[in-house]
């Protein structure tokens, strides 16, 4: 295994790590804003070190900016919808 | 990519399948329904089919999603959940014996089909007369031009089933809720932000469809999404549905590629596109077909009038 492969298998590590950080904290905590608290928290975060092993694996300038750009779109979807699902939350239960 | 991958799929996807077919809850079947759109997305991306995968993930997972939502919200409303649905075990037998035994005589269709190369020879082949560097292209809008000409009027005719479930008194007029924002809340800002990137990546698909994955539907659902956005952050209202625009606009696609399969009949061949011409032809149909898709998915997502025009 050669040094770069050793790196994308540690980052892909890093972010199944995220991934079933967030998945344990949707399915353990309380409430609808603490999970979205461990949903958009974590998988992002697995999602970028995911997006990092994947641009060094295809060791291509543009598939990696591409690859940056779906990451980026996915933190403001992700952002828009945890927003909006704590908003809703909120009014149901009879805060706002 | 590797067979554990693959099998790992197959297993997610069937398992997405049976939750959303034996679910006991009709929003978690909705649910699993658009999960297992995606898989099904990946899996046409593991098999190399990169058009097909963008359709199964924006029409398959995402506009049908939406639409499946959209009638769990109505059936709420109309008070149609309460009333849960239970057959009487003989007919769920009955409908699972049903079900088992056309998917049974779908594979024996299959399986007994003679050995095949399949069609990657022929359409390879045929390809240079029309010009185009996509085989699906070439297949989706000449090949088999008349298939798809009969999808984009199911399409239309969809809208019309829609739209005649309109009230009394309000035809023609705005369908859906007035949705206001706050101006400079999270809705509204993304609403701003991400219409002139999807209307990049819309143009950019149909641009690129005809020589690489892309296409009409694919660009159509895009543009949907982008309409839709701009509708739920309340930066526009739908439109008036007695538009003349709106109409043309709808219709323009079908008009034009009909328009195309009569000029080729009366010359000779129904679909048929005058030698050194095909290309030039086969775009002019994908770009109106792009903007009729795209309103016609909108106009299904937003549904029948619900304010007076």
């Amino acid at each position: 295994m050669s040094v770069v492969e050793g790196i994308i298998a540690g980052l892909l590590v890093l972010g199944v790590f995220f991934y079933v950080a967030g998945t344990v904290g949707l399915l353990r905590f309380p409430d609808t804003h603490s999970r979205l608290h461990a949903l958009t928290k974590a998988d992002n975060l697995g999602l970028g070190f995911i997006v990092i092993a994947a641009g060094l694996h295809w060791g291509d300038g543009w598939i990696a900016g591409k690859l940056a750009l779906v990451w980026l779109l996915t933190l403001f979807a992700a952002g828009m919808a945890a927003q909006l699902v704590a908003r809703a939350a909120l009014k149901a239960e009879g805060g706002e | 990519m590797s067979l554990a991958f693959d099998l790992a799929l197959c297993a997610l996807i069937l398992g997405a399948a049976g939750l959303a077919v034996a679910g006991r809850n009709l929003f978690g079947s909705v649910v699993f329904y658009i999960v297992y759109g995606v898989l099904i997305a990946l899996a046409w991306v593991s098999l190399g089919a990169a058009d097909v995968a963008l359709a199964e993930a924006a029409i398959g997972a995402g506009v049908t999603g939406v639409l499946l939502i959209g009638a769990w919200q109505g059936m709420k409303d109309a008070g149609g959940l309460e009333a849960e649905i239970t057959q009487s075990l003989p007919v769920r037998v009955l409908a699972g014996l049903g079900a088992a035994a056309l998917g049974g005589l779908i594979g024996f269709a299959i399986l007994s089909l003679p050995g095949h190369e399949g069609l990657t020879g022929p359409v390879a082949e045929n390809q240079p007369a029309v010009n185009l560097g996509n085989p699906v292209t070439a297949v989706l809008l000449s090949f088999r031009a008349y298939d798809t000409l009969l999808e984009t009027l199911v399409l239309s005719a969809a809208l019309a089933a829609v739209w005649s479930l309109t009230p009394a008194g309000l035809w023609g007029g705005i369908p859906g809720p007035k949705h206001t924002t706050r101006p400079d809340g999270v809705m509204a800002s993304f609403g701003r932000l991400l219409p002139p990137l999807g209307l990049l990546v819309a143009v950019y698909l149909v641009w690129a469809g005809a020589d690489q994955p892309g296409g009409a539907f694919q660009a159509g659902t895009v543009l949907a999404a982008v309409w839709i956005l701009i509708v739920l952050a309340g930066l526009r209202d739908e439109p008036r549905l007695s538009s003349l625009t709106l109409r043309v606009i709808v219709i323009a696609g079908p008009l034009v590629f009909l328009g195309a399969a009569l000029a080729g009949a009366l010359s000779g061949l129904a679909l048929g596109y005058p030698e050194g011409h095909a290309r030039t032809l086969i775009l002019i149909i994908e770009y109106a077909l792009t903007l009729s898709i795209a309103a016609t998915l909108a106009l299904l997502i937003a549904g029948p009038a619900r304010r007076a025009p």
